[in-house]
């Protein structure tokens, strides 16, 4: 299996082995294995329909798998630490919500009852507060969250997933939609939310550049298949030709890494891909 | 004095019922209706109306009170609703259509033989566009358990219903279990469309259930000022129904007076328009 597993000293905050998952009877997620330590940073990278939303929700439990096993630290000690925030939530600007109700949600969202004791509320308030400062949404706290810009809302809700104090937060593409700019104070603040807190951060994007000053670990996805380890150890010709079924070269330019389809060789492709072609999303042009 | 509040309207003891039973019912129509607006289910509720009135009608061809009948079926529909809806809005439009769809041929042949074997046709009008005054005393005890039924329901779920709402893939994250949330919704929904129709008839339910929330969500932000704005809106609309109702008696064409559930519609529409116009400013801030 072209799967590898880092061991680590502590025992891991989750843990996949040979997962594997269908959706409406195709194999999206074939026989992945990784384990993410606390507090390390994650890449999940791959392209469109590669498998990572998937991947994402079968971590969470929200979709089943086929085969497999996937252990979360929380979940043998029967408390959930999970933090989630979707791909492409656009929330309803109707919804008579602040930022910082939706923020407060992300603490007590799941209890009966509506909130009244006021000393619990100070408390409550603080911590919302405090999750607001931390993702530098305070400007906006007060606004209608479903006026808000993709930016703005996308902090909010990560300030909804980090409140419950997690210890495994996971982001489905949270810079897609975001300029360069708010792509890049994105992804310090979760280093920086990963560091202070000792949360592990596992996110998916198309495009591993932005992340390659932080991350210390990537999960390549391709066909439903996984490898994992440090950038080095994955992103290297061999291993991700080996991943794809095709030859693929590995460029570094410019402090940026380019997977470009290999030509020339005849591919032992997988069901689905064009030979020779060019892996769109994960080659980037400067 | 008299020109606003015709004589013997305090004293009236159908307007003292009509105007208790008028305010329950809005406020748990308003409560309830807030998260049908925010879970885009209105058509589930109008559907829920409508299919309710089979109920009713087969009640009043039994003997009993149309609440009951209504209740029943209104139970029965939301159950069909969650058990073939699913969670993508569209799916869930269409299970709801089909429910609609297979209820209203019932409640067609239900009204028919109600009307023709015992010349009831008053009480098939009652069934449609229901009537304040009309409701008996004796049902009072039960509509006030069943709003307090249909107003715990949102109580205890509070905070997963609007986590449901905003997002439900947010919520199941959070733990909290998406079916029971929204079966137990679904209850509450198919209450408090029954106790609208039995108040203000089947073909009205839907404007006192969602127009308040609507006009409600245009002027605040916050969740709880949206539910009390909405109860009050309500409230509101429906004693100042029951006023004019009471006024029209002595209006032309003389003797009858005018609906009640008419004159209910009309303000809540009128503060639907009200809320668009002061609302725009509120959003954002
Ligand atoms: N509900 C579904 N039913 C059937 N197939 C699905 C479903 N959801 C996803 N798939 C398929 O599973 C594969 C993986 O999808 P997934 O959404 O996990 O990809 P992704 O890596 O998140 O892509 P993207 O970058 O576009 O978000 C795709 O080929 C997709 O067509
Ligand atoms: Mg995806």
């Amino acid at each position: 299996m072209s799967a590898r597993v880092l061991e680590g000293r502590e025992a891991p905050v989750l843990s996949l082995r040979d997962v594997s998952a269908d959706l409406a009877g195709r194999r999206v997620l074939d026989g992945v294995t990784f384990a993410v330590q606390p507090g390390e940073f994650t890449a999940l990278i791959g392209t469109n329909g590669a498998g990572k939303t998937t991947l994402l929700r079968v971590i969470l439990g929200l979709q089943p798998t086929s085969s497999g096993t996937v252990e979360l630290a929380g979940a043998r000690r029967g408390r959930r630490s999970v933090g989630y925030v979707p791909q492409k939530v656009l929330l309803d600007p109707d919804m008579p919500l602040r930022a910082r109700d939706v923020v407060a949600l992300g603490m007590d969202g799941h209890r009966l009852g509506i909130p009244v004791s006021p000393r619990a509320g100070r408390v409550r308030r603080a911590r919302v507060e405090a999750a607001l400062a931390s993702v530098d949404a305070l400007d906006f706290a007060d606004a209608r969250v479903g006026t808000l810009s993709g930016g703005e809302q996308q902090r909010v809700l990560i300030a909804h997933a980090l409140i419950g104090e997690p210890e495994l937060l996971l982001l489905d593409e949270p810079l897609a939609n975001l300029d360069l700019r708010s792509q890049h104070e994105v992804v310090a603040l979760l280093a920086r939310v990963a560091e202070q807190h000792r949360v592990a951060v596992v996110m998916s994007a198309h495009d591993m550049n932005p992340l390659l000053p932080v991350m210390q670990r990537i999960v390549y996805l391709a066909g439903g298949r996984a490898v994992s380890g440090s950038t080095e150890e994955v992103v290297r010709s061999e291993v991700l030709s080996a991943l794809y079924g095709h030859h693929v070269d590995v460029l570094r330019v410019h402090g940026r890494i380019l997977v470009v389809a290999g030509e020339g060789d005849e591919p032992v492709r997988p069901p689905g891909e064009e030979p020779g072609s060019v892996e769109s999303g994960i080659v980037s042009v400067p | 004095m008299n020109a606003l509040f015709a004589p013997g309207f305090f004293t009236n003891g159908i307007v003292h019922s009509a105007l208790i039973v008028g305010a329950v019912v809005a406020v748990v129509a308003a409560v309830v209706g807030t998260f049908t607006v925010l879970r885009a289910q209105s058509f589930a509720g109008h559907a829920l109306g409508e299919v309710g009135a089979t109920g009713g009608s087969a009640a009043i061809l039994a003997g009993t009170n149309p609440l009951w009948g209504f209740i029943g079926i209104a139970v029965v529909a939301a159950a069909a609703i969650e058990l073939l809806g699913v969670r993508q809005p569209r799916s869930r439009d269409l299970a709801t259509g089909l429910v609609l769809g297979a209820g209203l041929g019932l409640a067609a042949l239900f009204l028919y033989l109600g009307t023709t074997s015992q010349s009831t046709t008053g009480a098939s009008i009652t069934v449609l566009f229901g009537s304040l005054f009309v409701v008996s005393m004796q049902m009072v005890p039960s509509i006030v358990t069943l709003s307090i039924v249909a107003l715990a329901i949102v109580v205890v779920c509070y905070r997963r219903l609007l986590l449901t709402s905003l997002n439900p893939d947010l919520a199941a994250a959070r733990g909290v279990s998406l079916r029971p949330v929204s079966a137990l919704y679904l209850l509450a929904l198919a209450i408090a469309v029954s106790l609208s129709a039995e108040t203000i008839g089947a073909v009205l339910s839907t404007a006192l259930l969602v127009g308040p929330p609507a006009a409600a969500l245009r002027l605040t932000k916050r969740p709880i000022a949206a539910l009390v704005a909405a109860a009050g809106i309500g409230v509101l609309a429906t004693w100042l129904g029951i006023l004019l109702a009471y006024d029209s008696y002595t209006w032309p064409p003389s003797g009858r007076g005018w609906p009640v559930s008419f004159f209910i519609v009309v303000f809540v529409f009128c503060f639907y328009l009200l809320a668009q116009l002061r609302g725009r400013k509120v959003t954002r801030g």
